[in-house]
């Protein structure tokens, strides 16, 4: 007879290195299940490529500005223009790599202030709740949510001097409250979780439970809501800069081009096409991206062993 | 019995007083929303008086117009008066129209709560449809067919949309027209509620009645079409998602058939969630307003306020964002008390979903 | 195998296999489960949480989640195997032949619709499927909720579930599953997440309602006692099979399998004193089940054998029926 010795537990404990790796697998696992998820990534990456590697990758980088050649001026697509060339004779095709860098830009930066706001307040005014700061912060916050938010961001860079830095500036404004809320909501029930009331009781100090404990919690679906915002500012810039409140020309930006385009149509119009094919698919890349990585941070029947 | 006398009292007392906490809390947020306003339209800019004048005007012009809007005053003085004037409709007068800004409100409004409408029914419509459909079909063709739609429609924004409708149907088939409320020589009908297509049906003109739906089918299309596919996901997902629920199965196993618990127990629960984010739709419709109104020529509200931020016209620009946020806050009382009507948790008081 | 030679046989389990597809491949959850009940049977379906017995009772309505596939087994009913039914078929079971009350009485209601709503409706669509008046349908539902000993039916009707109090839920699912005649009740684990005297209360009550109709039932729970309590023949489930079964006064005096044993030492006792023995180790993980006996990392008694080969359910009289090769004596 031979009696098999087995740990307690009856599943052998597996090495870091090997949880890491089961890690990876499994969350790609998830990401990678819905093939659309791999097509958004795909797309992103290719975006952000032509715009890092903009003055490599555009075939006429010098067109990207002031820049004036009637002689091609309106150029229908073809080997040399793929896209066509505008009104000024300027390459489409190198215009949109180009005006990938502004709205990348802004969707980075918007991100980079609004969202670290937004999750400090939802931070404070949740872990405080019913006090007063909570109260401060949450109707300021109610009362930036109760305007359509491209129509606050539309006044304010309509009253600033218009360009990219002020149209920044209002989409930032517009967008924290969001972040605050989707943070409040979680916060003020985490509060009442029994590890930060033990935290509490073993006399954590406030930073401690705030940004140890509680963040912590709270981050998959800032993560998410993040990867699927990079496409909406990106949207609402592309909105600014069609009605003129974004980058001035001759700064190329996408919904400027969309714009000029119309002036053009319908015999110039791959002016208008291709620049509202690139917001579409840019869009459409993020918001597939984003999808997969909230299948991946979601916790579901997958998680279950 | 008296127990559960009081258990019903308790429900209707907990849903008034919901309504007027609702209320009050709405009130409360539009006098922030004024304070944001007066801060971007009379703080920012500089000298709104200034800007009023033109940079030519004579000095003693512009002291004289400080004087008349109290800029001379402390801010809180001035945010006084200016309220004061808001919450009499007086907005002061656009620099644009050199009209009193409410007369533009009121001419330009209706045609701007025709289109939204318009393109609310489509969305309310159309998602329940298109979601209910790909959950019922899942994984077929059908809901592939909706989730590539989906992502597209979500990935359009809809200026893009209305600059393509302009091209397809403007110039290169011109099926259906594109610009304006009414095609020329068609004599609109007398002004009852402003809104073209129910004056014509309250008058009986049915030819203008259709010429008004014609004019309105592309804007309305441009504006539903993301907020459409966002919303049917939503009713896709909570409906595959409350398809894994104890109750359905419950209600499978009961053997009742499918047509029931598709279109009863299962729609209900599932569009509570699609619903709940109605009033973030209609913001959406109400913005993306302001784009698409200037490129189908749509002479709303929306396109007036577009007009005065290019110009700079202070008065207008308060008074279009004010009118909005107005509009947005009944909008989401309304779908509060839908949401409560469908959800008895919320209804009755009890714990929220 | 138990041989199926009962005339009066309902419904009789054969080699059931119910798989679940995951991210890390299928999670093999029911592997070979065989359970048969005569009628006006009582069965208790005994085992710990996680080992299947409500996936085995699922797959009987047919309403296994999505992503549950059945690779192998049949699940007879009256000869018929329901697995292979048409969807009209499936629906006559469903309406007139078993009806099943969930673990959990807050998540089987709707809690969108009133209770009226929800019981008027599967009273409408249930039995022959011949129409009802109004009038027909509220009556049979008032009398239900007056047979679970509930005052004021009319009340209840018109209440949402999330007015009611758990044992009033649990009330109402038992009166949802009772209120047209059906051949066999399937209660999942009722009242266990409610007080014990309550879950004590419906215990009896279902008992009373089932002797009383001259029902059929399978009553799933993970207590011996409450097995011991309410059923004729006990079945005892470890991860995905059925390692033993016998009456229930045969089970008590006479436990073979180690997992049988396991489970009556784990049960603290009032006298005798000291913490209650149990079983080291919990229900192995479905993606890589154990191969042979799936007990046997548990198991004191496991050899070589059981490693490598899955024992059968094999009879050693008195229709006792165990599945290990200690108790077979082919070690």
């Amino acid at each position: 007879m031979n009696v098999r010795v087995q740990s307690k537990q009856g599943v052998p404990a597996l090495s870091f290195s090997a949880r890491v790796k089961s890690g990876v697998k499994k969350n790609w696992y998830k990401f990678s299940r819905n093939k659309l998820s791999v097509v958004g990534l795909i797309i992103v990456l290719l975006i952000v490529g032509a715009a890092v590697l903009a003055p490599v990758i555009a075939p006429y980088p010098h067109h990207a500005g002031k820049f004036v050649d009637y002689a091609n001026a309106g150029t229908a697509p073809c080997a040399k223009y793929w896209f066509g060339t505008d009104n000024f004779g300027r390459d489409i095709f190198s215009r949109i790599i180009f005006a990938f860098r502004g709205a990348l830009y802004m969707a980075v930066l918007v991100l980079a202030i609004a969202v670290p706001v937004g999750v400090f307040l939802g931070l404070i005014a949740g872990y405080y709740q019913g006090s007063f700061l909570d109260t401060v912060i949450m109707r300021v916050t109610d009362i930036f949510l109760s305007v359509p938010p491209l129509l606050l961001a539309l006044a304010i860079a309509a009253v600033l001097k218009p360009n990219l830095t002020n149209a920044m500036i209002a989409v930032t404004v517009m967008w924290w409250p969001w972040y605050t809320r989707l943070v409040y909501g979680m916060a003020t029930s985490l509060r009442n979780e029994y590890f930060v009331k033990s935290a509490e009781l073993i006399g954590a100090g406030r930073l401690h439970i705030l940004f140890r404990e509680i963040l912590p919690n709270c981050l998959s679906p800032i993560f998410t809501k993040m990867a699927l915002d990079v496409g909406w500012v990106i949207l609402i810039g592309a909105s600014l800069s069609f009605v003129g409140l974004g980058e001035q020309p001759p700064t190329p930006a996408l919904g400027q081009m969309v714009s000029d385009g119309t002036r053009y149509m319908p015999d110039l119009w791959w002016m208008t096409v291709f620049p509202s094919l690139a917001i579409a698919v840019t869009i459409l890349g993020f918001n597939l991206m984003g999808d997969g990585i909230r299948d991946m941070m979601a916790k579901g029947e997958y998680d279950r062993e | 019995m008296s127990l559960c006398r009081r258990r019903e009292w308790g429900g209707y007392m907990k849903l008034s007083s919901y309504v007027i906490k609702r209320l009050l809390y709405s009130i409360f947020v539009l006098v922030g929303l004024s304070i944001v306003i007066f801060v971007i339209a009379r703080v920012v800019p500089g000298d709104p008086a200034r800007l009023a004048l033109g940079p030519r005007a004579p000095q003693f012009a512009v002291d004289a117009l400080r004087e008349e809007m109290h800029l001379d005053k402390s801010l809180p003085v001035q945010y006084f008066y200016w309220i004061k004037g808001v919450v009499t409709g007086n907005f002061g007068k656009s620099l644009v129209t050199k009209r009193n800004v409410m007369e533009d409100i009121a001419e330009f409004l209706p045609a701007t709560l025709e289109l939204v409408l318009m393109s609310a029914l489509f969305v309310v419509v159309f998602s329940i449809l298109f979601g209910a459909l790909a959950a019922r079909y899942k994984d077929s063709w059908v809901d592939s067919l909706i989730r590539v739609m989906a992502y597209t429609g979500v990935a359009v924004p809809s200026f893009v949309l209305a600059v393509i409708f302009l091209l397809l149907f403007g110039y290169i088939w011109p099926v259906i027209p594109v610009l304006g409320r009414l095609s020329a020589g068609i004599q609109p009908p007398p002004t009852i509620t402003g809104l073209i297509t129910v004056d014509s049906l309250l008058t009986g003109r049915m030819d203008v009645f259709f010429d008004a739906i014609n004019h309105l089918i592309l804007p309305a299309l441009a504006l539903a079409v993301g907020p459409l596919f966002q919303e049917a996901r939503i009713v896709r997902s909570a409906m595959t998602e409350n398809m894994g629920k104890d109750y359905l199965a419950a209600a499978v196993g009961f053997g009742i058939p499918d047509h029931v618990i598709t279109g009863k127990y299962l729609l209900k629960p599932s569009l509570i969630p699609a619903v709940s984010v109605m009033g973030l739709d209609i913001a959406s419709l109400m913005s993306n307003a302001f784009l698409v109104e200037v490129i189908f020529d749509w002479p709303g509200i929306s396109r007036y306020g577009m007009e005065a931020m290019l110009r700079k016209d202070l008065n207008a620009i308060s008074a279009v964002i004010i009118v909005f946020g107005l509009i947005f806050v009944v909008v989401n009382i309304i779908v509060d008390l839908i949401v409560a009507y469908l959800d008895p948790r919320i209804r009755l008081g009890g714990r929220s979903s | 195998m138990i041989v199926n030679n009962e005339k009066d046989c309902i419904l009789d389990i054969r080699n059931l296999h119910v798989w679940y597809r995951t991210y890390g491949g299928f999670a093999e959850v029911l592997d070979g489960v065989n359970l048969m009940v005569k009628k006006g049977e009582k069965v208790g379906l005994v085992g710990e949480a996680g080992c299947g017995k409500t996936t085995t009772m699922r797959s009987v309505l047919r309403i296994l989640p999505e992503n549950a596939v059945v690779p192998k087994g049949e699940i007879l009913f009256h000869g018929q195997d329901i697995l292979k039914m048409k969807s009209q078929e499936i629906n006559k079971v469903r309406t007139q032949g078993i009806s099943m009350i969930f673990q959990e009485p807050s998540a089987a209601l709707n809690p969108v619709f009133t209770i009226g709503t929800q019981m008027f409706d599967v009273i409408r669509y249930s039995g022959s499927g011949k129409a009802k008046s109004k009038d027909e349908i509220k009556e049979l539902a008032v009398k239900a909720i007056r047979e679970v000993y509930i005052p004021d039916p009319e009340r209840i009707l018109k209440s949402y579930p999330g007015q009611l109090s758990g044992g009033m839920k649990q009330r109402v699912c038992i009166a949802m599953a009772i209120v047209t005649d059906r051949e066999l009740l399937i209660a999942d684990e009722p009242g266990t997440s409610l007080d014990v005297t309550i879950q004590d209360q419906v215990h009896r009550l279902l008992r009373g309602l089932v002797e009383k109709k001259g029902m059929s039932l399978i009553m799933i729970t993970h207590s011996l006692g409450v097995a011991r309590e309410m059923t004729d023949r006990i079945y005892v489930m470890y991860a995905g099979s059925i390692v033993e079964t016998a009456e229930t006064k045969v089970l008590f005096k006479d436990p073979m399998h180690p997992y049988t044993l396991g489970l009556l030492e784990s049960v603290p006792r009032l006298t005798g004193g000291g913490m209650a023995e149990g079983i080291y180790g919990r229900i192995p993980n479905y993606l890589s089940p154990p191969q042979g006996c799936r007990f046997h990392p548990r198991c004191r008694l496991a050899a070589e054998r059981c490693f490598e080969e899955k024992p059968p359910l094999m009879d050693v009289g008195e229709g006792h029926y165990v599945a290990c090769f200690w108790v077979q004596g082919v070690i």
